[in-house]
């Protein structure tokens, strides 16, 4: 495990491979809804790929990168095995509804916002731990945009997951 | 591709005298497809639908289709549903009812409509795809999940139920007892899912415009709801199977889950092998044993087996191989139909391997047949493959109860201490008498090697000759009686097919007639070894034939041709899968032959 | 990619990815399998159309076409042998083979304990769910012995297989085993093996969400494995015979020879055959 970003630059690929890692994430949830036809949350995923998407571009734009910085050798560190942002692979379900999907989010804006809160306090950097600040202050947004959304959105039945018909094979 | 008018023929089933019964031709029937993406309980409503029909005295035939996930994806469930049994899905659907659009379109081949038809499809998914649209059917718009919202506690695909019920003329005690048999769960979900079915009924009474059955008699006896896989796994436990050795795939794999718990039932077990080189040694060891086995399995499966088919056919032990065929070759198209394994059933073992091969006529006879290849297997001491079919394997029909066919395994076993014991003693009937282990006197090793009388291997000529003439002989001499193909009506010509596209061609035949143009109907039952007499006898009079069935090879017509003495220039239709044979099709074909006369032409 | 210096363009995982959708299940392990392994071709920059991925049939055999790379979607069980086809008779290529419990090690356990053996220069990545998915459900040879299904009601009874045992014993150079749950870990894993001279075996915890709900669970037993990978077989030998099933690492990385890769090179014209029957 490496002992955390030590320089602005550093801390920044980090931040960057976050984004990333939640947009490539974000996106193979979303085809995978499709192709379960569940249009809806296949919808909203893809537009939360277009958000992190957005924080990534942001991202290099301040940093003036064309293409992501390698990862140091021993990885980032993250506290667990995939980046704070991202989803878990198995959090979803055929038939989830936009609020299970909009939860995932929450979630991890939120994973994403206490990181950086932790990041900021262990850091001796003051670069980075302003840097990092601001990133907490960031997700901290993204946290209340989709607690909004959430109220928006209808609340799952009980049954959303009952599905009559069973599984069916192919091979 | 020609649409004919469905008319109301009935011409009387005349036959064979003595040929089993068989379903009569198609009266009036109706035609209903359900489908939506998943979650919304599509095959759910179809199997509840088809309980319904049985509930009201009905006959019916459900097929499932799907999209390539393994759950949530598109579905759709394609039913039959009239006063006679049926054996084959309709030209056209009367009513197409989706529940939402998404990849539904993907079904269009499968779910052909005509301008009578009619769509209905939920008002809040879209429009319906151009290509249902476009088949001139009338299309209608319902708030369907909307309706069901209303309910609360209820499920879309009840309302869709009923709609699609009542539409078909079922009538509502009849799908109401169907989803009351079928709920499993609090009584609070029952009330709102009958509410639901019942709003979906009160819908479909105020529209007009659908075929709907007339109303009739309630058919009476005994009847079944049963898939065709399951019917072969029953058949095979009464003609006395009792070790099954299993490897999945589809779409074997129902037939063998049925048997496991049936087979502990009577006192058999069934084994899951690790692939199907084992399962297949495996039933042939335990046949060895005295047990009659089987296994069944699907095209790729029987490829691995055909080595040990031939160790069977040499050592002389009975097995039955249920090959439940799928689109091909090679992996193909695993969850579709498709009679293609025929040429590889009749010849596909190396060596001079003469074996038994059978293939139902339809779902209820998967029963009856797969019964009858077990009493033969064990009469004669030789490997029999049936050829069962994706169609009738995983489609549910609602039947008449088969009466028992009564065929049971009765091996030609020796007694213990026989002196001068050989175990493949020439006799005149090929058949020699079998020592079961166990038994005391008589000791042989059963070998895949060429052998003598005694079983010692042996790689002399006249040993070689005198047990490839036994090996045939048992066989060819053996009499089948009338159980080897159903022979239907009297005419100058004749249409012969085999499994599961007979059900088609029944009800084209009879279109036919009505029509004035008279055909034979050959069903052959028994496949291999050839039957050249009683084919003669069929045919007598006969001075054309026509060759009908599902596949890219026209399989059926060359094995005819190479086996058989076949009157005038046989004609084929052929067709691969994945899509089923239509009666109107047939009928076209077989009216195009009749008046052209030209019996060369190869209609494809 | 925007980068004006580079003569070449740098491959990223994304080139690896055919755009064809995935059939999976959402929640299914093998969507960070194929994540894994086009990072994994990514940190070696292979070429793609330098690399082929051998399947068989499951669930996880439909790798192939989700992948830039050549394909080859044989019959079940039987990947292994193919592959070893390809690689002798192609040395130059990197070959890949991916697929299921029940393919590999049912069905395809003969030949995987002789690809062990004969140490061909392969990548096995088996996503291990403990079912047969694509046929609905029944139980693999690694399943445990009491999970009821309709195949065999109340469970096969029979010991769940073994795979890093038995390749171990059979003479696998590279052993090693993965869990869905980390997908860069496992990217790290399969370009280890993928550098490694020889067969490398990686068993992967695929969770199955469709068959095996409860295997949800599984995030909450596996645990780095407490050492490091040995290069001694004896020792790692010891090792698996406690492993608890959960163990992620590489558990063993010999140095056994790899098979001879044919250099294709002749050493004799046609026409000196004749030499031979000449009298």
């Amino acid at each position: 495990m490496s002992a955390g970003p030590r320089t602005l630059s550093e801390f920044m690929a980090q931040a960057l491979a976050m984004e990333r890692e939640a947009v490539e994430r974000y996106t193979e949830f979303a085809d995978a809804m499709e192709m379960h036809n569940n249009r809806d949350v296949a919808a909203l995923f893809r537009t939360m790929a277009q958000y992190e998407g957005k924080h990534a571009s942001q991202i290099m734009d301040q940093m003036g990168w064309t293409h992501a910085p390698d990862p140091p050798a021993g990885g980032f560190g993250w506290p667990d095995p995939e980046a704070p942002e991202t989803a878990p692979f198995d959090a979803v379900h055929y038939l989830m509804q936009p609020w299970h999907a909009l939860q995932l989010a929450l979630a991890a804006e939120q994973r994403a916002e206490a990181f950086f809160g932790e990041l900021a306090q262990a850091t001796t950097s003051e670069s980075v731990r302003r840097a990092a600040l601001e990133l907490q202050a960031e997700e901290h947004e993204h946290v209340e945009l989709v607690r909004a959304w959430l109220e928006k959105v209808p609340m799952p039945d009980g049954d959303w997951a009952t599905d009559p018909d069973p599984p069916r094979y192919l091979d | 591709m020609p649409v004919l008018e469905i008319t109301e023929a009935r011409t009387d089933p005349g036959g064979a005298a003595g040929a089993p019964a068989r379903s009569a031709t198609a009266g009036t029937s109706v035609s209903v497809a359900i489908a939506g993406s998943g979650g919304n309980g599509v095959m759910t409503a179809g199997a509840m639908l088809l309980d319904a029909a049985a509930r009201a005295g009905l006959y019916g035939l459900m097929v499932r289709t799907s999209g390539p996930q393994i759950r949530g994806g598109e579905a759709a469930a394609l039913l039959r549903l009239a006063r006679r049994p049926m054996d084959a899905l309709d030209d056209t659907f009367d009513l197409l009812l989706a529940m939402d659009w998404q990849n539904v379109h993907r079904f269009a081949d499968e779910i052909p409509l005509r301008a009578t038809s009619m769509v209905i499809g939920d008002a809040d998914e879209g429009a319906a795809p151009e290509v249902f649209a476009s088949s001139g059917a009338r299309c209608v718009a319902l708030p369907l999940k909307k309706m069901a919202k209303a309910i609360p506690g209820s499920w879309t695909n009840m309302l869709a139920l009923g709609l699609a019920g009542g539409l078909a003329g079922i009538p509502a005690q009849a799908l109401e007892a169907a989803l009351r048999s079928s709920w499993k769960r609090a009584d609070a979900g029952l009330q709102a899912n009958l509410a639901a079915l019942h709003a979906g009924i009160a819908e479909a009474a105020g529209m007009a415009g659908i075929a709907r059955l007339d109303p009739g008699a309630a058919a009476s006896g005994r009847r079944w709801l049963i898939s065709g896989n399951e019917a072969a796994g029953y058949g095979a436990i009464r003609g006395g199977i009792r070790f099954v050795a299993a490897y999945p795939i589809t779409p074997a794999t129902e037939l063998l889950e049925w048997m496991a718990p049936a087979l502990a039932k009577v006192g058999g077990s069934l084994l899951q092998a690790e692939d199907e080189l084992a399962s297949v040694n495996m039933i042939i060891g335990a046949s060895y044993g005295g047990v009659p086995s089987l296994t069944a399995t699907a095209g790729p499966g029987l490829a691995l087996m055909t080595e040990a088919i031939g160790l069977a056919v040499s050592s002389e032990v009975p097995i039955v191989v249920v090959d439940v065929m799928r689109g091909g070759p090679s992996t193909g198209i695993p969850a579709k139909s498709e009679q293609s394994d025929l040429s590889f059933a009749v010849s596909g073992l190396h060596g001079d391997a003469p074996r038994l091969v059978l293939a139902p006529t339809s779902i209820a006879d998967c029963l009856a047949t797969t019964q009858w290849a077990v009493q033969l297997a064990e009469a004669l001491q030789a490997p029999a493959i049936v050829l069962s079919d994706q169609f009738m394997g995983q489609s549910r029909a609602i039947i008449d109860r088969p009466a028992d066919a009564g065929f049971v395994a009765a091996r030609l076993t020796a007694a213990a201490n026989t002196s001068d014991y050989k175990r493949y003693r020439d006799t005149v009937s090929g058949v020699s008498p079998m020592a079961i282990p166990g038994t005391p006197g008589i000791v042989y090793t059963a070998d895949g090697l060429e052998h003598t009388e005694a079983g010692i291997p042996s790689s002399q000529p006249r040993d070689h000759r005198i047990q490839l003439d036994k090996r045939e002989r048992k066989l060819a001499q053996y009499d089948y009686g009338r159980w080897w193909a159903d022979i239907e009506g009297d005419a100058e010509a004749a249409v012969i097919t085999f499994g599961s596209v007979t059900g088609a061609v029944r009800e084209a035949v009879a279109r036919a007639a009505a029509q004035g143009i008279h055909v034979k109907l050959i069903a052959l039952r028994l496949l291999a070894p050839a039957q050249p007499l009683r084919l003669a006898e069929a045919l007598a009079g006969v001075r054309r034939v026509l060759v009908v069935e599902q596949n890219h090879g026209a399989q059926l017509y060359r094995y005819l041709r190479a086996m058989y003495d076949l009157p005038g220039r046989p004609a084929s239709f052929h067709r691969p899968g994945p899509l089923p044979l239509r009666p109107a099709e047939l009928t076209s074909a077989i009216v195009e032959w009749q008046r052209a006369h030209s019996p060369e032409k190869e209609i494809a | 990619m925007n980068d004006v210096a580079t003569p070449m363009a740098v491959l990223t995982a994304a080139n690896y990815k055919s755009g064809y959708k995935p059939i999976w299940c959402p929640g299914c392990g093998d969507f960070t399998v194929l994540s894994a392994i086009t990072k994994a071709l990514a940190s070696l920059q292979l070429p793609p159309h330098e690399v082929a991925v051998v399947s068989g049939i499951g669930c996880s055999s439909r790798i192939p076409a989700y992948t830039t790379c050549y394909g080859f979607h044989g019959v079940h069980g039987r990947a292994l042998a193919a592959a070893t086809g390809l690689k002798v008779a192609r040395p130059d290529l990197t070959v890949l083979v991916t697929g299921g419990d029940g393919d590999g090690y049912s069905i395809g356990g003969n030949h995987f304990m002789h690809a062990c053996r004969r140490n061909v220069d392969l990548t096995y990545i088996v996503m291990d769910n403990h079912v047969y998915g694509m046929t609905k459900g029944q139980a693999s040879p690694t399943t445990e012995p009491d999970w009821d299904n309709k195949l065999s009601p109340g469970g096969t009874g029979v010991r769940s297989f073994h795979p890093l045992v038995i390749a171990l014993a059979s003479g696998a150079s590279f052993v090693a085993r993965a869990f869905s749950g980390d997908p860069n870990g496992m990217a790290d894993i399969v370009a280890q093996g993928m550098r490694h001279p020889g067969f490398s075996f990686i068993e992967v915890l695929s969770p199955c969400v469709t068959f095996r709900p409860e295997q949800r669970e599984w995030k909450n037993h596996v645990h780095a494995a407490p050492v490091g990978p040995t290069d001694d077989a004896a020792r790692a030998a010891r090792r698996i015979m406690t492993d608890d099933g959960f163990n992620i690492g590489v558990l063993y990385a010999g140095d056994r020879a790899p098979y001879p890769a044919n250099p294709g090179t002749a050493t004799r014209e046609l026409a000196d055959f004749e030499a031979e029957f000449e009298l």
